[in-house]
């Protein structure tokens, strides 16, 4: 306390703190919401881009050019137009099944809605990165388990996945950044996350600077924290492997 | 290359009669009128996005020369702010850096007396400024990250080569080191200039009039959702596609390597 009266801070400590006159508990409540949208999105990223690797890669002709679409189309066009695009259409959708099945209007939770729009955009570059990934497998490995007769889904959970795992996860560890980034951008569309709550906070006791410093270090926080949890992953699925550093002089 | 004949195959052309079908459903039954009367808005729009992102490509790229180049060879005193320049602007949201800069310097610099007097006073009371400075300052972030690795990229004998022959530091700066070490990098810079033009949009927020907040206004102004919508998303797929035609000149030009 001594220290923060001594810099002058103080008056920024009381701002932040997590009782009631500080501001502290709402941007903490923004962050949460922001690392669950964020969780959601990647999630369902992940899962959209290994179907879409899975397609792009051993999928028909239609199939192939259909992902080709999809993944050029959503890299080229500004995130925050996607997201106005997908929101308005996923609640239109949703009205419309709802008003078809005779229930009045549907009010869409902004968490829900958050991690459907940002989840089909880290879809698409998920879909690139496990693509890049399954393409630095050897081919020997995975025919060797088709040659053993291990059915499709059994040889991807056993072979190409945890083979993958080693070229995909600097990809993946990008992907996460620009997920909790992105989260700011739901911002625009008034969902409470934390640039908003910062926002909201800040023009409401003039303390700009404080808040939205303060924002940025909870941010900052969180990348470094997940650029370690993503080093050890890293570490964990090249196990076994022959290190990069050794054997080049 | 996509060809004449690799675009003939029976899937691709039902897909294109489908697509051409879809624009002209499009075209016959949604809501044209507005364009008329919102064209002129839209155009000024267009070049604002252009020019704001003109600017800050070549301005960032400025910065980040000495930002890589300070972490690749920099003592260090030099490395660790720069590192730590990066790392904070590659951490944090870029709509957080945008609003820091336009609220919290927005609402300091009245407060002192001899810049409401100076000369840039107007300037400084305008939106842009502060978009472009945010804006500048993002792009030079993330590319001192890849000048960085570009730098430490260019062979030792190159150096050594023009260090040999007596040539003065800057020089071989200026002839070998800088021009290997950005065609080394040169799609890496192509993307990341599409994701820069991702980034305009957001200085909407700070009501910067750019082709997104065109858009918004036609939506808040006639309650037409879909129509301004696609047509930007449209733009934005041209721009970015002349983005990556561009850089794709630009690489074909030097030597051939590979």
């Amino acid at each position: 306390m001594i220290i923060l009266e001594w810099l002058g801070l103080a008056e920024s400590a009381a701002l932040l703190s997590l009782s009631a006159p500080g501001w502290g508990s709402n941007l903490l409540r923004g962050l949460a919401n922001s690392l669950q949208i964020a969780f959601g999105a990647f999630g369902m990223g992940l899962i959209i881009g290994l179907f879409g690797a899975y397609g792009k890669l051993y999928g028909g002709p239609v199939l192939r050019d259909l992902l080709a679409i999809y993944t050029t189309v959503i890299r080229a066009v500004p995130e925050l137009v996607l997201i106005l695009i997908l929101y308005y259409v996923g609640t239109d959708l949703i009205n419309k099944a709802a008003a078809l099945m005779g229930y009045g209007r549907v009010e869409i939770s902004g968490v829900v809605a958050g991690i459907w729009v940002l989840g089909i955009v880290q879809g698409a570059y998920a879909t690139e990165v496990l693509r890049g990934a399954i393409l630095a497998v050897p081919p020997g490995q995975i025919e060797a388990a088709r040659a053993y007769g291990m059915p499709a889904l059994m040889t991807m959970r056993r072979v190409t996945i945890p083979a993958m795992m080693a070229f995909a996860t600097p990809g993946l560890a990008n992907l996460w950044l620009i997920a909790t980034k992105d989260t700011a951008l739901l911002a625009v569309v008034g969902f409470n996350e934390l640039t908003l709550e910062t926002k909201q906070a800040a023009s409401s006791t003039r303390a700009y600077f404080t808040f939205f410093l303060a924002a940025g270090g909870l941010y900052l926080m969180v990348t470094l924290c997940s650029g370690a949890v993503f080093a050890r992953i890293e570490k964990w699925a090249r196990r076994g492997q022959p290190s990069l550093r050794e054997g080049r002089s | 290359m996509t060809t004449v004949k690799s675009l003939m195959q029976p899937h691709r052309i039902v897909m294109m009669a489908l697509f051409a079908a879809f624009v002209l459903w499009c075209a016959l039954s949604m809501r044209w009128d507005w364009i008329p009367k919102y064209a002129p808005l839209a155009l000024e729009g267009l070049w604002t996005t252009l020019w704001i992102l003109v600017v800050t490509t070549v301005l960032g790229f400025l910065l980040a020369i000495p930002l890589g180049l300070a972490q690749a060879i920099g003592p260090w005193y030099l490395s660790a702010p720069a590192r730590l320049f990066c790392t904070v602007i590659r951490g944090t949201p870029l709509l957080l850096q945008i609003w820091l800069l336009y609220y919290g310097l927005g609402s300091l610099f009245p407060q002192f007396p001899w810049i409401r007097s100076s000369e840039l006073w107007p300037y400084l009371r305008q939106a842009w400024p502060y978009a472009v400075m945010a804006l500048t300052l993002s792009y030079a972030g993330y590319e001192g990250e890849v000048m960085r690795g570009a730098f430490s990229g260019v062979a030792k004998g190159q150096l050594e080569a023009a260090k040999s022959f007596g040539m003065p530091r800057f020089t071989m700066f200026r002839r070998i080191w800088l021009p290997q070490a950005i065609r080394n990098v040169l799609p890496t810079l192509g993307g990341e200039t599409i994701l820069q033009l991702k980034a305009t949009p957001l200085v909407a927020t700070i009501t910067v009039v750019e082709i997104y907040a065109v858009s918004s206004r036609v939506r808040a102004d006639t309650f037409i959702v879909y129509e301004p919508l696609l047509l930007l998303a449209l733009a934005y797929m041209i721009i970015a596609g002349l983005i990556g035609l561009a850089f794709k000149r630009f690489e074909n030009q030097g030597p051939g390597r590979r």
